[in-house]
């Protein structure tokens, strides 16, 4: 690095003022964690860790608060919802990449990015009044015709069709997915290297073999990352699930019923809570969240980083 | 340099706007069961007074926690608060307007004031006990009624609700299965059903959802056009919920200032009384001299004022005595 | 059927599938696009801009005050945000490159990127306004800002990392103090970029809903004071949309319509400047 004769004086102001602009970010993940954990330590002192996480009481009348119905909302709902968008945005990605024509790539492109900029509270409104009367009015009695019988399967199936459930909370946060996991999987099909691809194509390769058998599993970190960071996404998100979840405490086997996410209970209690436990357990309940994302995200840095590594041989 | 001395400039127009001297703001959180007459009186009262009275439909459990938080200038609760609650966090209460909980029922072919159920039923269709419209219980209060085998669609309240503890409040005078298994309060662990968000939301919910039953503030079902059904009080009377069964539920009540005003009005004795009435309280933080004032002269308007407005929405204004009594209670408590 | 055919028709297949893939997704595009447009444009109307709400029951009303909220309070979330996550990218592109702290803060910020908006709301609900003792608009502009800062960082860093180390050598040759080869020198190489970053981030919190129900909270007023209360355009369309009043939701469709137009085109303009530029 250059430097001058003499320590400009300048220099050294502006060089801390943007040294602490840069340590606003670690001061703000710390002041986070302190304050979550400060305001939930009333909670914490009375449940516990364990209990908390695997009762299923959320009851604020007898003051008994157990995480477990909002994480497998949660849960539920998000690996739902990638099951859904991951073979959808592959299928982007792979459309994009290998088979759309040129001309085309730039407008496809342009429209997953719009979908991903596309606020998640219009997700909810549409997903409201245009989404939920179509599934309980169509989609959903069909399903329930073919699949309520079926052994294991029709589990998933059985009650009322309302249209107000965890299974169209899981198809909005899908298409809100999809864009994420289709521009992530687009540039890691982009890095592998046309040698290796050509290589295939000379020994006689089909273009979906060269996709199936040298390009997805040269890019594989790079998608799993992908996917990973869209599953802490899809954890996080909260006004599109909020409208149409139904926001039922319970633990239940049927897609067609209400349940209740972490992020939809917060936005729904946390104004109201009125005693002071169950506000602490609200903010437990932010907590666990927030070490789910960022576990969830490490883990997708630590194989996008490595993906890069490679790639970057 | 010259970018920096630009934003620089922004951003005091910015904060120059912010310490103009914006009208006066009254900041009130909580019960949604009144929030028709209260946002009416306010924004006539902002005509009048020039002083934005900011009310925030967030349920009765949020007016209670932000009020008691001392985040808001004032909370709205339709559950009234014990003399020992109040006590504790250092709150004043009385009641604002009255009014009364109503079911509705969003059942293809059934118009409002058809169906007639009774604390019985709706308690067994509460906890998940009466599964179908065509239940024999339902059918043998409706023998004229021609019901369905569908599936009832409960729909309660998502958030912490006065309207929720007036209902629950009825359910567990009446029978003794709810009280035991769920209790009342304003935010209970319901056994079936989905949840709305105030009582905008609940009659949203079941305004959409084919075969469902909700309960929501009258003025409620009165503005979306809900089908409210009509209950057997205590007297042994089929009641349609109006302005007449409301204020013969108020005619019994006696508010106490010593209690400061604590009362459920619900399964109230008169011949055609709506059983499932209530009053709305208005909390107030007892150190907050300054803004206590400036709500308690907005409410005094509203009392002097409003009831025509009120009875417009179907909500029925505190009889005069009753509103003695409350200046009384202001006076004593240095709120005027 | 020949092993060569097989193959063939499975690729076709499968190839087949992606494409559909493709349209799927544009399909979901164009009708959530097509729906916002079609409700909101029916509900547009003059009215809608000019006057504040109304009670319910009453005729008429508007989202003055939501939209002069909304845009008051991304533009102090923007002029919070902004400078902290240039200044603070600066920082890891020149002062510390390279330095191992500069690798943490970079991860740290990306992991930021998706911290749930609503724990943020629920933060600064616990610092910024039960301290206070009331809901505040600079509450909420804080609350987004936090939302902004990491975006602004890494967009800033990497367009940094891209001007080529040789136009720096050449400013420094010249005896310029490192302060000045970054202002006069890197930040004119990199603007666009940072300017595509600072737009993507507007865009972003823009939309946000979460962080501000319990920050900002709603007025149902005009106000301009953001020490109070402010109503912004998200909460105002969550509320509305959950209420039963037909004319209430109309009025959101039309917000919706709004805001969805605002951030795609603010987007659309960000890429254009990209393209553009980079061509």
């Amino acid at each position: 690095m250059a430097t001058s004769a003499k320590k400009n004086p300048i220099d050294t102001i502006f060089s801390l003022v943007t040294a602490a602009a840069s340590l606003t970010v670690i001061i703000l993940i710390i002041a986070i964690l302190f304050e979550l954990f400060r305001e939930s330590s009333p909670a914490m002192d009375r449940f516990g860790v364990w209990k908390f996480l695997s009762s299923t009481d959320w009851n604020p009348v007898k003051e008994s608060f157990g995480a477990l119905t909002n994480i497998y909302g949660t849960v539920l709902t998000t690996l739902l919802s990638l099951v859904m968008a991951i073979p959808v945005a592959m299928g982007i990605a792979i459309f994009v990449t290998e088979v759309s024509p040129n001309f085309l790539k730039g407008p496809i492109g342009i429209g997953i990015e719009l979908l991903a900029a596309i606020p998640s509270i219009i997700y909810g409104m549409w997903g409201l009044f245009t989404l939920s009367p179509i599934m309980s009015g169509y989609i959903e009695p069909f399903l329930k015709k073919i699949l309520e019988g079926v052994p294991i399967v029709g589990v998933l199936f059985q009650g009322t069709p309302m249209g107000i459930d965890i299974l169209t909370a899981s198809i909005i946060l899908s298409i809100m997915i999809i864009p994420f996991t289709a521009s992530i999987s687009r540039d890691s099909f982009n890095l592998t290297p046309a040698v290796v691809k050509e290589s295939a194509y000379a020994i006689g390769a089909t273009k979906w073999e060269v996709v199936k058998d040298v390009v997805m599993p040269y890019s594989k970190l790079g998608v799993f990352g992908g996917i990973v960071l869209s599953l802490g996404r899809a954890l996080g998100e909260t006004m599109a699930v909020a409208f149409v979840l139904g926001n039922n405490h319970r633990i239940t086997t049927s897609l067609f019923d209400a349940a209740a996410t972490i992020t939809v209970t917060l936005a729904n209690e946390f104004a109201e809570a009125d005693k002071d436990i169950y506000l602490s357990s609200l903010f437990y309940l932010a907590l666990v969240l927030f070490m789910m994302s960022f576990i969830t995200l490490a883990i997708a840095k630590f194989f996008l980083l490595k993906a890069e590594r490679k790639y970057s041989r | 340099m010259k970018v920096f001395l630009k934003m620089v400039f922004v951003l005091a127009v910015v904060l120059s706007f912010t310490s103009v001297n914006a009208a006066e703001t009254l900041n009130g959180a909580g019960a949604s069961f009144p929030y028709p007459v209260y946002s009416a009186w306010a924004f006539d009262y902002n005509k009048v007074a020039g002083v934005q009275l900011n009310y925030q439909s967030i349920g009765s459990g949020g007016g209670i926690k932000q009020i008691t938080a001392r985040t808001v200038d004032f909370g709205a609760s339709d559950a009234p608060l014990t003399t020992e609650e109040l006590n504790k966090d250092g709150l004043l209460q009385f009641p604002a307007v009255m009014g009364g909980v109503v079911p509705v029922v969003a059942i293809p072919g059934v118009k409002e004031g058809q169906l007639r159920l009774d604390s019985d039923a709706i308690c067994k269709i509460y906890l998940g006990d009466i599964k179908h419209w065509d239940d024999s219980k339902i059918k043998s209060l409706n023998p004229g009624l021609n019901l369905a085998h569908d599936e009832i669609t409960v729909v309660h309240r998502s958030d912490g609700s006065g309207t929720t503890a007036i209902f629950t409040t009825y359910l567990s005078e009446l029978c003794p299965d709810w009280k035991d298994k769920v209790g009342a309060g304003t935010s209970v662990k319901w056994p079936v059903g989905i949840g709305g968000k105030g009582n905008e939301g609940v009659a949203n919910y079941t305004k959409r959802t084919p075969n469902s039953i909700g309960y929501v503030e009258f003025a409620y079902a009165e503005q979306n056009k809900l089908a409210y059904v009509l209950l057997k009080n205590p007297a042994g009377n089929f009641v349609e919920p109006n302005f007449k069964t409301f204020e013969d539920a108020a005619a019994t009540a006696n508010f106490d200032p010593k209690k400061h005003f604590h009362l459920w009005l619900v399964n109230a004795p008169g011949k055609n009384a709506w059983p499932i009435a209530g009053a709305t309280f208005i909390l107030l933080a007892k150190e907050k001299t300054d803004s206590n004032k400036k709500v308690v002269a907005f409410y005094d308007w509203a009392f002097k004022n409003g009831d025509k407005k009120a009875n417009e929405l179907v909500y029925v204004p505190l009889p005069a005595s009753l509103k003695d009594k409350i200046r009384a209670y202001w006076k004593a408590n240095g709120l005027q | 059927m020949t092993r060569e055919r097989w193959r063939k028709a499975e690729g076709f297949f499968a190839l087949l599938l992606s494409t559909l893939a493709a349209f799927l997704g544009l399909f979901w595009l164009i009708f959530i696009l097509g729906d916002v447009l079609v409700h909101g444009v029916k509900a547009l109307n003059l009215g809608l801009f000019v006057n504040d709400p109304v009670p319910p029951g009453v005729e008429g009303g508007g989202l003055r005050n939501a939209f002069t909220g909304q845009l008051l309070i991304t533009f102090s979330a923007t002029l919070i945000g902004v400078p902290i996550g240039v200044l603070g990218g600066t920082f890891l592109a020149e002062y510390a490159r390279g330095h191992r702290i500069a690798r943490l803060i970079s991860v740290l910020a990306d992991i930021m990127v998706s911290v749930p908006s609503i724990v943020i709301g629920t933060f600064i609900y616990a610092i910024l306004v039960k301290p206070i003792g009331h809901f505040n608009g600079w509450a909420g502009a804080v609350a987004l800002s936090i939302i902004m800062i990491p975006v602004v960082l890494r967009t800033t860093e990497d367009m940094l990392s891209l001007v080529p180390w040789t136009l720096r050598e050449a400013a420094f040759a010249l005896g310029a103090p490192y302060y000045t080869v970054i202002t006069q020198v890197v930040y004119r190489g990199a603007a666009t970029g940072i300017l595509t970053g600072i737009l993507l981030s507007i865009a972003r919190v823009a939309g946000e809903t979460a962080p501000l129900l319990f920050t900002s909270f709603n007025n149902a007023f005009f106000s301009v004071d953001m020490k109070q209360p402010v109503a912004s355009l998200t909460v105002t369309i969550f509320q509305y949309a959950m209420g039963p009043y037909e004319n209430w939701h109309q009025q959101a469709w039309a917000a919706s319509f709004v805001i969805t137009l605002f951030i795609l085109l603010i987007t659309i303009a960000g890429r254009l400047i990209i393209k553009w530029r980079y061509k």
